[in-house]
């Protein structure tokens, strides 16, 4: 015989997970009490909601889906934020919460809270499990949801009775079969054919890399096609560190707070192939406009992403990296060096923007700086705020990688994601940049890196303001500052201390540079506040 | 314009809070609705009617495919000719003197009577909502006390089905 408690465990095994984010609770104990004996290493995190950002940035940095579980009622609506930030930039995660009783559901017990139902909007998919005999199946579709055709999380309810219930043995089915569920792998020959005749006839061609290309696993892909095709590509923020802004025809991010050259370039373009990119409206402003002056190519896992914020003439609906390797290998080298002068004059005749300073950290400045002192393969992990657009700016990825959350927006994203991005890569540098709002979000997680060990590196820049919030206020409400200034913000390297933490504190971009040294040659984690001008803008 | 929609869906709890959910959360409004098992246990059918352009019902096609246990839609006006039909049971105001003239409606409707008393009729209906809603103008001017409606079922004409795919 064996329990549902073990049979959860052994899925997981089965499922090849080594490592999962979670927090306990009754209605979660026969859970824990069978994984204490497994292989598998449990993170206590300090806060379920970072227990999904910290399985959120594992996934992202090992391509494997993220593990979070929580107990029933208040830990698993705490894990909502989290979830709904993976499900805006379609993260696999798994989410397992505990659930009471089964034959008390719906009478409002104590620690109860229909998780299935608040979290319709949030996940790929959902199960509330009812018989412990299902529990091999579930687990089986859940990874396979969550991880094939658009990834995302899956949730799975699981009551207190259904893991404590044993059957007679445990398999493991080798496949999942969703009648339902066929994601298209392949792209469509005609529409691939269509799309390389477009590029063929297009006298001002532009690629926009999206946050698809990098679930993908399609950079080698990507890569090719543009070196191929020799058409200039732009980013989406999930997109940056596809290509390294070292790349002659990368022009760098589109969007609001993007630059403008590659802005200009988008909207003079006479196609624009769109890959693995959902045309949000952060990333793209007047999209009807933009598909009247220029032919539009999308690529996309997702049919239902084609068409719905912008009008698309060759839709094609495939695995990116499958349909960029076939586009790759059979474009022709565009030959309109008018258009690609045009637009690397345009690229050229950008300068970066800030100067150091010596009465505050600039942190734009700072962000280059760390840049070229960080190696090649690090992992980037930025918060959500002024630090965001500073670092999707200002650092150049090369063989690394730059995390956020670019659909949702999550402040205090950075701190438990840069966790688990660290967990999966233990070699790589991992370094987080965060503002001092968002840090507090996730402050508590300092535990979770002390009691593991995790050595990964904080930045915290500190203007003592919500800087985005008060920008906002500052061009549109007159710069009245109600409710964005950070009083009582603590002394960050005591705090640090307080937790055995190494840490320093700069004042000027002298210092920010040293200690960011420093901080990058210490074998352990390390807080590096940097104190910033809170009128230094974002752009 | 009105789109009718034919969804095979797996035959599992949750399934219909989670096609309802996606068109209320996306803005979309239904007109009508209604489920019923198919000619495989296993998998029920959703008629769903909705009002809008083309814009929203290919997002709604394309939004209830991203649903799990969602095995097909298919939406019936683009694909050719189709049948509808909805069940109502109306309950009328009728005295005795009047009995006479509502049976002669109900005849010329091909309504079945299924109910009478001394001060009311009950009709049965089953027809397409064009031909209910003629006879509830018809039955209007004695006073409709109650009407129970279903939503719309639909069919297409000819041999053409929707069923599950086989790819």
């Amino acid at each position: 015989m064996i329990s549902g408690a073990e049979i959860m465990v052994k899925c997981l095994e089965n499922e090849n997970v080594t490592i999962a984010f979670g927090y306990p609770g009754a209605a979660i104990c026969p859970f824990y009490d069978k994984l204490h004996n497994s292989s598998i290493r449990h993170i206590l995190v300090r806060e379920e909601q970072n227990a999904a950002h910290a399985a959120s940035g594992y996934a992202r940095s090992s391509g494997k889906p993220g593990v979070c579980i929580a107990t029933s009622g208040p830990g698993a609506t705490n894990l909502i934020t989290g979830l709904a930030t993976a499900y805006m930039d379609s993260i696999p995660l798994i989410a397992i919460t505990g659930q009471v009783n089964s034959e008390l559901l719906g009478r409002d017990v104590f620690q109860e809270a229909d998780i299935t139902g608040a979290c319709e909007s949030f996940t790929k998919h959902s199960y509330l499990v009812k018989k412990t005999s299902d529990l091999p199946r579930v687990f089986k579709e859940a990874f396979h949801i969550a991880s094939t055709g658009r990834p995302g999380p899956v949730l799975i309810d699981i009551p207190i009775d259904i893991q404590q219930n044993e059957i007679e043995e445990f398999i493991y089915p080798q496949k999942a079969d969703i009648i339902g569920y066929k994601p298209r792998t392949q792209g469509h020959a005609l529409q691939i054919k269509k799309a390389l005749e477009a590029i063929e006839t297009a006298q001002r061609p532009v690629i926009c890399c999206g946050g698809g290309v990098v679930l993908a696993g399609a950079r080698k892909e990507m890569i090719a096609f543009a070196q191929n095709s020799g058409i200039p590509v732009v980013a989406t923020m999930m997109g940056i560190g596809v290509i390294s802004m070292d790349s002659d025809l990368y022009l760098g991010m589109i969007g609001s707070h993007g630059r403008t050259c590659a802005n200009r370039t988008v909207h003079e373009a006479d196609l624009l192939i769109l890959c693995g990119a959902r045309v949000g409206d952060r990333a793209v402003s007047a999209p009807e406009q933009i598909a009247e002056q220029a032919k539009i190519i999308h690529i996309d896992i997702d049919p239902a992403e084609i068409g719905k914020n912008m009008p698309v003439h060759i839709p094609i609906v495939g695995d990116i990296r499958l349909v960029l390797g076939e586009l790759a290998e059979k474009v022709a080298h565009h030959s309109n060096s008018e258009w690609i002068d045009h637009v690397l004059s345009c690229k050229n005749a950008y300068l970066p923007r800030g100067e150091a300073r010596t009465d505050f950290v600039e942190p734009r400045v700072f962000i280059r700086d760390l840049s070229k002192m960080m190696q090649e393969n690090a992992i980037l992990v930025s918060d959500v705020g002024q630090n965001q657009i500073w670092s999707s700016k200002n650092f150049n990825v090369k063989e690394g990688r730059f995390l956020t959350t670019g659909g949702l927006g999550t402040m205090g994203y950075a701190l438990p994601a840069a966790i688990g991005a660290k967990l999966a890569k233990p070699h790589r540098q991992v370094v987080t940049i965060c503002g001092d709002g968002a840090f507090q979000m996730s402050m508590c997680e300092l535990g979770t890196l002390c009691q593991y060990e995790v050595d990964i590196k904080i930045i915290v820049m500190q203007n003592n303001r919500l800087g985005m919030v008060k920008e906002v206020q500052d061009m549109l409400y007159c710069g009245c500052h109600e409710a964005t200034i950070l009083d009582g913000n603590p002394d960050f390297v005591k705090l640090a201390q307080a937790y055995g933490i190494e840490a320093a504190s700069a004042t000027n971009n002298e210092e920010a540079k040293q200690f960011a040294k420093q901080m990058l040659e210490s074998k352990k984690a390390y807080i590096l506040v940097c104190h910033v001008d809170p009128d230094t803008p974002s752009i | 314009m009105k789109y009718t929609l034919s969804v095979l869906v797996e035959n599992q709890p949750g399934v219909l809070s989670k096609v309802v959910g996606l068109f209320s959360r996306r803005g979309f409004n239904i007109d009508s609705l209604a489920v019923g098992i198919t000619e495989d246990s296993t998998i029920s059918r959703i008629t769903i009617v909705v009002n809008g352009d083309e814009y929203i019902v290919e997002q709604v096609e394309k939004q209830l495919n991203k649903v799990i246990p969602v095995i097909k839609v298919k939406t019936l006006n683009t694909s050719g000719e189709f049948i509808s039909s909805e069940l109502s049971l109306i309950k009328v105001n009728c005295n005795t003197k009047q009995r006479a003239e509502i049976m002669k409606i109900a005849e010329l409707m091909h309504a079945r009577i299924v109910d009478v008393s001394t001060s009311s009729l009950t009709l049965q209906y089953a027809d397409t909502p064009e031909n209910t809603q003629t006879l509830i103008s018809l039955l209007k001017p004695y006073g409709i006390k109650e009407l129970v409606g279903t939503g719309t079922v639909a069919i297409e004409k000819g041999a053409s089905t929707t069923r599950k795919q086989t790819n």
